[in-house]
């Protein structure tokens, strides 16, 4: 656990008055307050180190412990042995920033010197929502082709959810209720999953179809024929026309991706042919090509 | 038919601590939108993030309601903007090897 200098992250020095610090801090949260920075990670974490440094700069008790022993935080339970025989004062009037995603983090070394999270200084009793929880899950593009269940485990609670068919890479769903508890009886966040879809070596997407670059012999492109095509649904025969050129598509309706939510209704299948031409000929087979090319 | 949640204006001042002379101006400026029944206000829970979101800048990060209008006018752009870059990268994915 290391030493966290609160002075610092506020960017003011140890003489600054608590004009300085409100004034500090104020400026910092509209910089990194998580509403004004959307999916930003970086900036939620600025901003729980902001709102701990605010918690202990602001309060005048906190603030003493904090400068006393500074590094030697360690032995500041001793401090605290002492203060038990004192009265306690009233606490901070400073005003601590909230939020949907800011909630009740604070660091090792803030629990360690001062116990607790802190919201007890708060001025306003105030119902504030719980914090919003953020999760990610990792899927292939075979898992997200069916609807299926998981459970995955959020801040130590397991949440099984169904996840349906269609989801798409980058997609964020949310789910009521499961975020963080409420503060002073306010209502719990919710939970943000957002899914990242692994690349497939066969098929790609874009939407609701699917996209597949299929090898198809020389003979076969020529003559026409019928060849087996694996889809993400099992295998479908194909017929290929005669004279088919390298690069052409032909599109399999409905055999694309699900559409997310809409039961029964996929996107199509869009087959690329990669034509191959035939090596390692025999005497016989140049023969022939050099006739055809005569023809 | 699709069941609509509303929320009292009055019970979300409480909750909040706010005045409702606040709520009247977000509406007045197109910041939410009030429902009225029966000479009572109620905002729609659809409403409810956005209106929190509002609440956090007025009252803790002091911006007023003509920066709450720039700010969330911003957010919006940039949220496109992000459902657009995650729209172009799925789409490189396609050219991926």
């Amino acid at each position: 656990m290391d030493f966290i200098d609160y002075y610092k992250i506020l960017g003011i020095d140890k003489t600054a008055t608590s004009k300085d610090i409100k004034n500090a801090y104020r400026k910092m949260a509209r910089k990194f307050h998580p509403d004004l920075n959307p999916n930003d990670k970086d900036a939620k974490k600025n901003f729980q180190q902001i709102n701990e440094a605010n918690e202990v700069l602001s309060d005048p008790e906190k603030r003493k412990k904090y400068d006393q022993y500074g590094k030697d935080w360690q032995h500041a339970e001793e401090y605290e042995k002492q203060k038990q025989y004192q009265q306690q004062s009233s606490g901070s009037r400073g005003t601590r920033y909230s939020g949907t995603q800011s909630g009740g983090d604070f660091s090792d070394f803030f629990e360690s010197m001062f116990g607790g999270s802190g919201f007890g200084n708060s001025g306003r009793q105030v119902k504030y929502r719980g914090e919003d929880y953020t999760s990610e899950i990792h899927l292939n593009l075979t898992d997200a082709y069916k609807t299926h269940q998981q459970t995955i485990n959020v801040n130590g609670q397991k949440i099984r959810i169904t996840i349906p068919a269609g989801i798409e890479n980058g997609q964020t769903i949310k789910i009521s209720g499961h975020g963080g508890p409420g503060i002073n009886g306010g209502p719990n966040g919710d939970l943000y999953i957002t899914f990242a879809i692994a690349n497939h070596s066969i098929f790609k997407r874009l939407g609701n179809n699917l996209y597949a670059t299929v090898e198809l012999d020389l003979y076969t492109a020529v003559l026409g024929g019928e060849i087996l095509l694996n889809t993400l649904d099992g295998q479908v025969k194909l017929k290929v026309k005669p004279e088919t050129q390298n690069g052409s598509k032909v599109k399999l309706k409905g055999k694309g991706f699900p559409v997310y939510k809409n039961a029964g209704q996929s996107g199509d299948l869009l087959v690329t042919w990669d034509i191959k031409i035939p090596t390692n000929l025999t005497d016989k087979q140049k023969e022939l090509f050099t006739e055809l090319s005569k023809s | 038919m699709q069941t609509e949640y509303l929320i009292a204006v009055d019970k979300f001042c409480a909750c909040h601590n706010i005045e409702i002379s606040f709520i009247s101006s977000l509406q007045q400026n197109g910041l939410i939108e009030i429902t009225t029944i029966e000479e009572s206000n109620f905002i729609d829970a659809e409403q409810l993030q956005q209106l929190e979101r509002i609440v956090r800048f007025y009252y803790e990060l002091d911006i007023n309601l003509e920066g709450i209008e720039t700010i969330t006018h911003l957010l919006q752009r940039l949220n496109i903007v992000q459902e657009e870059n995650k729209a172009l990268r799925n789409r490189l994915r396609l050219y991926e090897k």
